[in-house]
């Protein structure tokens, strides 16, 4: 088991150098610098500013340097938010962004592997199509359509609920977290209610029945076990998305999260802050995904009588 | 075994439900608190006055910082602000400022006229690479200085005869130069304050967070999180504290429209940045309007590369422009939310009408282009019109491709390009006809007439007039009274648009949702905002039907 972990971290290095490498060199790539502005910059006072980043120096330099930077946990300053250093910008943004993801996560496993299971119990009857034709619509309603449905409904027309932010004002961050775990309920309702079919025709489970178990007691203690296993595998890379993909959430309900940052960083430019958050969000993405493959073994026994070899 | 969890689920969201209705809204509360809430467009990136460069910045510093004068925001004419009174010279090349005795910093020092000394020399320093430096351009030696022709700073036109009386000294009549003075570059800092967190010269210190920050304005910075809000309160210590009427201000980073269209109807704002386009048909029609739309100092326009055929003739240019039709695009296309512009400058510039010197003529621009070698579009070889990624600007675009379509027969293909690249294009002139958007600094004509002498920064057309640099450059400051120049400007507007290097489209409008009991916040040219001004009545209640 271990020996599996270890190797995989091992394997993570290569991969995040070559994310680093690749995006340092295809952001200075992109026309357009992060000193381009509508009203033209005075030639002095643009050298100033690029000396202050070191953009005078020649590109292998600044990536050195950079790298240097880097392996001290250094991400650098901003280049739109001077004074602000890209780890304080992170800091900031990524509370919000992880507590969205967290309560998006919670509301996308709790309701979609109910729903899953639900419909896995009775295949092919209502009981199974209206959870099933759900979450196909989940699936294809995009946030931005989402977001601002449920603020007309809940925040305007009932005003029950308020419109933006987070944290501000208590209920504020029921709006997003659903809006942002619709669509991954969605999917966890179509891996759970596929994995427990499966489960639920296997020779285990009609001995469990034989012996005269409860029905819950089937489901739920052998059955959920091998069935949930897509969906551990579904997490991993899902908290990830959530986290680098909540841009969209972020800015219908004005939360001071991550992803703002990170896509308006590209259209500003803003070098260290592009860089900063793909180093930052592959790393994590790279750590999810060894998580949930080891969530993954120790719920799987074939698996994990494999890897104890 | 499914429906008793989700029984408990249900209950748990209602209760939560139930938990954030009703109760005061954040403007109700705010009315009662003297607190306003308003939506700042975005998060700013920073509250050094000699770093940052934006809108949202401006509101902010202007409110925590205070010029040597500030704006009237009802006439926008300048009024005392660090500076009880000014004196001009004859020459019109000197100006002494008397600072008012009572001006201090939020820490309780005086604020001196060495610490303008010391901030403008800061301001202008090469290393700062402060964008906003060339404001401070009609200062003796201060070009030369900031682009380090000039080693020494005290050769800068700036002196302090003693605490509270500031000589500035200008390289020509400088009309407009006491409006600079509610620029933020021209602001003053307390050196001490910056100093004690780093270089006086460093962008990345930590003076202006709130734990440090020392300012003179009419209000002190009391929080900021980070793409949340920044709240600013009444600063006790401020020379005309008495008439200060806010105990506090919360600036919200309000970057999507419709979500900051949605706080406002729920109450969580009193004031909102912008109003979404497809909006303003609705407020326009309610017979008690939040809605305050009024003309603002930016100009939109189409750039012409006169560097490129076929618009290195005139008659090509000037055929262009006289076949939009801007009133139509601006009824229907942008739904009555701009101005028709044929000029540069906006009308009304303090005062400024600028001459229209050619209208929507179809005829004429037909004529003009078969004069042009082109007849009816023949042997046409084809242009390409470049704009910035954006629906409004693709729009206009495609309204305009359509119009030079039915009127001169001609096709021009359009190019969305990426702000960043767009502005690559621009400033490398790597275009035909691109899109331009130019918003004042200050409300004078040579904000925009300035644009297009030879070589200038931000001319971007090829545009080259002697006659029009020698008005621009040494005609109309030295002329003895604002009609006279005013006049000089008409008569360089007229010339510009003769050669029509440009298209203009439209006048932009501030637009703003801006509940009833809001008082003391005009509309104005700049879209400025004096916040000493504002106070709220809370008898004032919205209606939105």
């Amino acid at each position: 088991m271990w020996r599996f972990v270890i190797g995989r971290l091992l394997q993570a290095i290569p991969v995040i150098f070559i994310v680093i490498t690749a995006t340092f060199f295809l952001v200075r790539a992109a026309p357009g610098g992060p000193f381009d502005a509508e009203k033209a910059v005075i030639p002095e006072v643009k050298a100033a500013l690029e000396r202050q980043y070191r953009l005078d120096l020649p590109i292998h330099e600044q990536y050195f340097a950079y790298l240097a930077d880097l392996s001290q946990g250094d991400l650098g300053p901003s280049f739109k938010y001077p004074g602000r250093t890209i780890n304080e910008l992170i800091e900031s943004g990524l509370p919000a962004t992880a507590e969205l993801g967290a309560y998006a996560l919670l509301i996308a496993v709790i309701i979609g592997s109910l729903a899953g299971i639900a419909a896995a119990l009775r295949p092919n009857t209502l009981q199974d199509y209206i959870p099933m034709s759900m979450a196909m619509i989940g699936i294809c309603m995009p946030t931005f359509l989402l977001g601002p449905i449920l603020v007309l409904i809940f925040g305007i027309h009932l005003d029950w609920l308020p419109v933006s932010g987070w944290g501000d004002i208590p209920g504020d961050k029921l709006m997003p977290s659903i809006t942002l775990g619709a669509a991954y309920a969605a999917y966890v309702a179509r891996l759970s209610r596929a994995g427990m079919l499966e489960v639920l025709s296997q020779d285990y489970i009609r001995t469990a029945r034989a012996k005269g178990l409860p029905e819950w007691q089937v489901v739920l203690k052998h059955g959920l076990r091998g069935g949930m296993l897509p969906v551990v595998a579904f997490l991993g890379p899902a908290f990830a998305g959530l986290l680098a993909g909540s841009f969209v959430v972020e800015t219908i309900f004005q939360i001071p999260g991550l992803g703002r940052f990170y896509v308006q960083a590209a259209f500003n430019r803003d070098y260290t802050m592009i860089l900063g958050t793909t180093v930052f969000l592959s790393t994590l993405i790279v750590l999810f995904n060894l998580l949930s493959d080891i969530v993954a073994a120790w719920l799987n026994p074939r698996l994990r009588a494999q890897l104890s070899e | 075994m499914t429906s008793p969890l989700l029984r408990l689920i249900s209950i748990t969201l209602l209760a939560c439900l139930a938990a954030c209705t009703g109760g005061e809204s954040k403007v109700e509360q705010g009315n009662r608190e003297g607190v306003l809430h308003y939506g700042n467009g975005s998060e700013p990136q920073g509250l050094d006055p000699h770093v940052v460069t934006g809108v949202p910045e401006n509101k902010i510093i202007r409110s925590l910082f205070e010029g040597l004068a500030v704006k009237n925001p009802y006439t926008l004419e300048p009024e005392p602000g660090v500076a009880e009174s000014w004196d001009i010279s004859e020459d019109g090349k000197t100006i002494t400022f008397h600072l008012n005795p009572k001006a201090r910093w939020s820490n309780g020092d005086t604020v001196t006229a060495s610490d303008y000394v010391w901030s403008w020399h800061r301001a202008l320093n090469p290393n700062m690479g402060n964008q906003y430096s060339y404001m401070l351009y009609p200062l003796v030696n201060a070009e030369a200085y900031a682009t380090g022709k000039l080693e020494d700073p005290n050769e800068v036109g700036v002196k302090a005869v003693d605490d509270h009386t500031l000589v500035v000294s200008l390289n020509a009549p400088t009309p407009y130069f006491i409006q600079l003075m509610d620029h933020y570059s021209t602001f003053a800092v307390h050196p001490e304050t910056v100093t004690m967190h780093g270089g006086a010269t460093d962008r990345f210190t930590p003076w202006t967070r709130v734990e440090n920050m020392v300012s003179n304005g009419p209000f002190v910075l009391t929080e900021w999180k980070l793409n949340r809000y920044i709240r600013i309160e009444k600063n006790p210590l401020y020379w005309n504290a008495d008439n200060v009427k806010l105990n506090a201000v919360i600036f919200y980073p309000t970057e999507n429209l419709t979500s900051e269209e949605r706080m406002f109807r729920a109450g969580q704002l009193h004031h909102t940045n912008e109003v979404p386009l497809d909006k303003l048909p609705v407020y326009k029609a309610m017979p008690k309007s939040p809605l305050v739309q009024a003309p603002y100092l930016g100009t939109y326009y189409y750039l012409l590369n006169t560097d490129r055929p076929p618009l290195d003739d005139v008659r090509v240019r000037k055929a262009l422009s006289m076949a939009v039709d801007r009133d139509t695009l601006v009824s229907t296309v942008l739904q009555g939310a701009y101005v028709s512009a044929y000029s540069i400058t906006p009308p009304d510039t303090l005062g400024y009408y600028p001459p229209k010197t050619f209208s929507y003529d179809p005829d004429k621009a037909r004529a003009l282009l078969a004069d042009a070698g082109y007849p009816n579009g023949e042997n046409w070889p084809g242009l390409e019109l470049t704009y910035n990624t954006s629906e409004n600007h693709r729009k206009v675009a495609v309204a305009i491709q359509q119009m030079w379509k039915d009127v001169l027969n001609i096709e021009v293909t359009l190019a969305n390009q990426e702000w960043k690249v767009y502005l690559d294009s621009v400033n490398q002139m790597n275009f035909q006809i691109a899109r331009r958007g130019w918003i004042g600094d200050y409300v004078d004509p040579n904000n925009f007439l300035d644009l297009f002498i030879t070589g200038g920064g931000n001319n971007n057309t090829g545009y080259s007039n002697p006659e029009y640099d020698d008005i621009i450059l040494r005609r109309a400051p030295s002329a003895p009274t604002r009609d006279e120049r005013y006049s000089l400007f008409r008569e360089a507007e007229a010339m510009l648009m003769e050669s029509m290097p440009i298209i203009p489209i439209y006048t932009y409008t501030s637009k703003h949702l801006t509940h009833p009991s809001v008082k003391g916040m005009p509309s104005n040219l700049m879209d400025s905002l004096n916040i000493r001004y504002v106070w709220l009545d809370p008898s004032e209640t919205l209606e939105l039907e």
